[in-house]
């Protein structure tokens, strides 16, 4: 079936709504997922907190915008997609508000007790969506097995070992990216132990996804008319992974300055672009590629897409208020650009 | 038993979501408002108040975008087929919601609450009414789509899908600016009883120190005033309502009252003992005349009744029921109305007994300021169980039924997500809850920082650390 300019533009711009969330959400969650093991007490663990307070539930909106944004442009994918990988995205629900809650109500009761219990659920309801979300995508990418009535595997027809491969090479990514983050938004030795835990898992993110990228290609997916050339994919993944190796570099190297630590940060962000790029090009023409022969190459753009008009009208919409939103959150990331200090009176050591 | 799971676990995280969510609305209004009154007129105790009840609105405000989150997704995990029949439409209002609304309100909330010293007065001002139309505008568009759903407008039914043919007609669908009206003048008396009932028993509890209690005193009236007015308007739109629904969805009017058969001067029972198949009420209350009032304000107008509506609706749309289950509707929405009216009567006497501060000695009043905190959450959940029980076996009226909607998950999936979910919310909420108390049970911050600190005051190098909020 053929597919408009309009419904491909669209697919493009799911393909943008799910990396502005990965690129951001991804560095919270990351903040999250490695402050248990850079803070040594209660103020470095606030700071980690701290430096994404401002920002994460604008970050989380990109996901609720990309799920509704799916819903309206292709009815298809949105009802087939979540209704098929149901206990996964449940998951990811529940993650996401044991999550959301901790933020608010972690300092709202001065017990070490309480504490503990929402740093606990920050903790694993970041770990939970990091994972899931590479998983998820990795599912994807290799397509899964789609019967007459879709999806239909469950839980288990989503966990195979290049999934599971996937979800940790989304993790250590996320980590990678987030350490970047709290080195460049804090100082002093904290700032120096998010920037080891970087290097760490950047070495670990490198070697997964050099794995991961070599494991996909090497499994291959039943061809589909109009698909891209495969090479378009693999140059975004190599591209990715050369991102991933470079932020890795200018963390490790022991300069110091702000500037790599940013720059670092930057080779992150190039890297998940670059990543989601090979995911969105390697899955066109289908929304939900299918692993089995039978299944003609899954649910395609075409038969997925609403109609003309609705796109229209969305297509208008996003226009105007797109380049507003992200003028607004890009104020928000300037207004609290400033580095987080351990503030000299409870700490005791100077700035 | 599939479909029943998945109408459990619909009802059960929205009912939750629509807990908050006045809360988070009406609180938002009336926090902004107060601090438009600390900043125009350079008042410490606005700014106190303020900080004291913006507070719980955060509290309450967390818990309401997480289970949000849940419903973006609800519609697909649970009803795909729905999805797929209405996505061309619905899903146009949801993601506006969350390009308009959600990045406007979750962006602008962090700088308010992170930006009190990093912005200008006026800038950080200009935060919390961004975020206040961020959950307004979130209102109107998700009413859109429900509006869609209880009186579709604006489409034609193609190749098995509802398409899309008039956008305009879908934003301005009479059922949803109604709608509108009635959910945000709700939730702005459900801000406004919250903090009624709050800054009573505050005012009345902080009476040994005089301007503490008179801060409070001063929020109690505030509180009143918006209440009262807001319940009324509620009351106006909620009866503009009555008289499209009268047109739209006669089967839902006629089940309000249990009116089995068309009637003209129709009247309306207060309370019913007894059976409820209309053929032996054991005791009833009734007021001549009122339900022909509320469905077309004229005292002899006719209201179809549910056999004929019944019996039109199979004429029309084929065998199989149209009615939906009356005692739900009768008893949810005599429940929303009777929570109005007590509020209504609430918010007279606090502003008229509130005249004088010695009322606040009231403890009849102060009681019921503080059990008057529940009567709109009441009305709030009743009114949306009316209105989405009044509608069934329809999920969009006259086009696709509930049981067409449902997604063909596993059932034991379904068991354990709703189970899950139960659990999880009882967690979040019973902290939620206990964190709302705390927070009305706190002292008022003791710093007055409308006027930041003067030049040369701090050492540069320690006025530049921030503070830590989380």
């Amino acid at each position: 079936m053929p597919f408009t300019p309009l419904e491909t533009a669209w697919f493009a711009l799911i393909g943008l709504l799910w990396t502005g969330y990965l690129t951001l959400e991804g560095f919270d969650f990351g903040v999250s997922v490695v402050s248990p093991f850079v803070a040594r007490d209660d103020l470095d663990r606030r700071l980690c907190l701290n430096a994404i307070g401002p920002v994460w539930d604008g970050n989380e909106v990109w996901l609720i915008t990309a799920g509704g944004a799916t819903f309206a442009a292709f009815p298809l994918w949105y009802s087939s997609l979540f209704s098929g990988f149901y206990l996964v995205l449940f998951l990811v629900l529940l993650a996401l508000i044991i999550r959301g809650v901790s933020f608010e109500f972690r300092g709202k009761i001065d017990d070490a007790r309480w504490r503990r219990t929402w740093d606990v659920a920050n903790f694993a309801g970041s770990l939970i969506p990091a994972i899931v979300w590479g998983a998820a995508f990795t599912d994807f990418v290799t397509g899964v097995r789609l019967s007459s009535k879709g999806y239909t595997s469950g839980l288990l027809g989503a966990v195979h070992p290049v999934a599971v491969f996937g979800g940790l090479t989304s993790l250590s990514i996320f980590v990678l990216s987030g350490s970047l983050f709290l080195a460049l938004k804090t100082t002093g030795e904290l700032s120096e132990r998010a920037k080891g835990a970087a290097t760490a898992s950047g070495a670990g993110a490198a070697v997964l996804l050099a794995g991961l990228i070599v494991w996909i290609s090497a499994a291959g997916r039943p061809p589909v008319p109009d698909q891209l050339p495969v090479a378009v994919p693999l140059v975004l993944a190599v591209v990715g992974l050369a991102a991933v190796i470079s932020a890795t570099l200018l963390a490790s190297t022991a300069f110091g300055s702000a500037r790599r630590e940013g720059m670092a940060f930057v080779a992150t962000v190039v890297g998940i672009v670059a990543l989601m790029g090979a995911t969105f090009s390697r899955m066109f023409p289908a929304v939900l590629p299918a692993s089995n022969a039978s299944a003609k190459g899954g649910l395609l753009i075409a038969a997925a897409a609403s109609h003309h008009y609705t796109l229209v009208v969305m297509t208008v919409v996003a226009a105007i208020f797109t380049p507003i939103v992200l003028v607004y959150q890009g104020w928000t990331y300037w207004v609290f650009r400033q580095r987080l200090t351990r503030p000299p009176v409870r700490s005791g050591v100077g700035v | 038993m599939g479909l029943q799971l998945a109408r459990w676990q619909f009802a059960f995280v929205t009912i939750f979501h629509f807990f908050l969510v006045p809360v988070t609305i009406g609180l938002g209004l009336l926090v902004a408002v107060m601090q438009t009154l600390a900043y125009r007129r350079h008042d410490a105790g606005w700014d106190r108040l303020t900080r004291f009840f913006g507070r719980m609105f955060l509290i309450n405000l967390a818990t309401g975008v997480v289970s949000g989150i849940v419903l973006e997704f609800e519609f697909g995990l649970n009803w795909s087929n729905y999805s797929a029949f209405v996505g061309n439409i619905f899903g146009a209002p949801l993601a506006l919601e969350a390009l308009i609304a959600f990045f406007l309100e979750s962006t602008f909330v962090g700088l308010w609450i992170f930006g009190r010293e990093r912005l200008s007065p006026r800038v950080h001002l200009t935060t919390i009414w961004l975020t206040s139309v961020g959950t307004i505008l979130s209102a109107y568009f998700i009413l859109v789509a429900n509006a869609w759903m209880q009186h579709p407008v604006g489409y034609k039914v193609e190749g098995g899908q509802a398409v899309l043919t008039d956008f305009w007609a879908v934003l301005g669908n009479s059922t949803a600016l109604w709608s509108f009206a009635h959910t945000i003048l709700a939730a702005v008396s459900t801000g406004a009883a919250l903090m009624l009932g709050v800054s009573v028993w505050r005012a009345y509890r902080d009476r040994g120190v005089a301007e503490r209690s008179s801060l409070f005193y001063r929020a109690a009236r505030f509180a009143a005033a918006f209440m009262l007015v807001a319940v009324i308007l509620t009351a106006v739109s909620g009866d503009m309502q009555a008289r499209l629904m009268d047109t739209q969805q006669p089967m839902k009017m006629a089940s309000a009252e249990a009116l089995y058969n068309t009637s003209s001067g129709a009247s309306f029972s207060i309370i019913t003992i007894g059976t409820l198949n209309g053929s032996r009420p054991v005791f009833q209350i009734r007021v001549p005349h009122l339900l022909s009032l509320i469905a077309d304000l004229s005292w002899d107008g006719q209201v179809q009744g549910i056999n004929q509506v019944q019996a039109a609706e199979a004429a029309k749309y084929g065998a199989g029921s149209y009615t939906p289950v009356t005692w739900v509707t009768y008893w949810s929405f005599r429940l929303m109305v009777g929570a109005g009216i007590a509020m209504i009567g609430l918010g007279a006497w606090a502003l008229w007994g509130m005249r004088r501060r010695h009322f606040l000695g009231n403890k009849w009043f102060r009681r019921a300021a503080t059990f008057g905190i529940a009567l709109p959450f009441l009305a709030n959940s009743t009114g949306w169980i009316f209105t989405e029980v009044g509608r069934q076996p329809w999920v969009v009226y006259g086009l696709l039924k509930t049981s067409q909607g449902v997604s063909p998950v596993p059932t034991a999936d379904v068991v354990f997500s709703l189970v899950m979910f139960v659990a999880v919310y009882a967690v979040i909420f019973s902290a939620d809850a206990a964190l709302m108390v705390r927070a009305a049970r706190r002292e008022l911050d003791d710093v007055p920082s409308a006027t930041p600190a003067p030049p040369g005051d701090a050492p540069d190098e320690a006025a530049r650390v921030p503070s830590l909020i989380y």
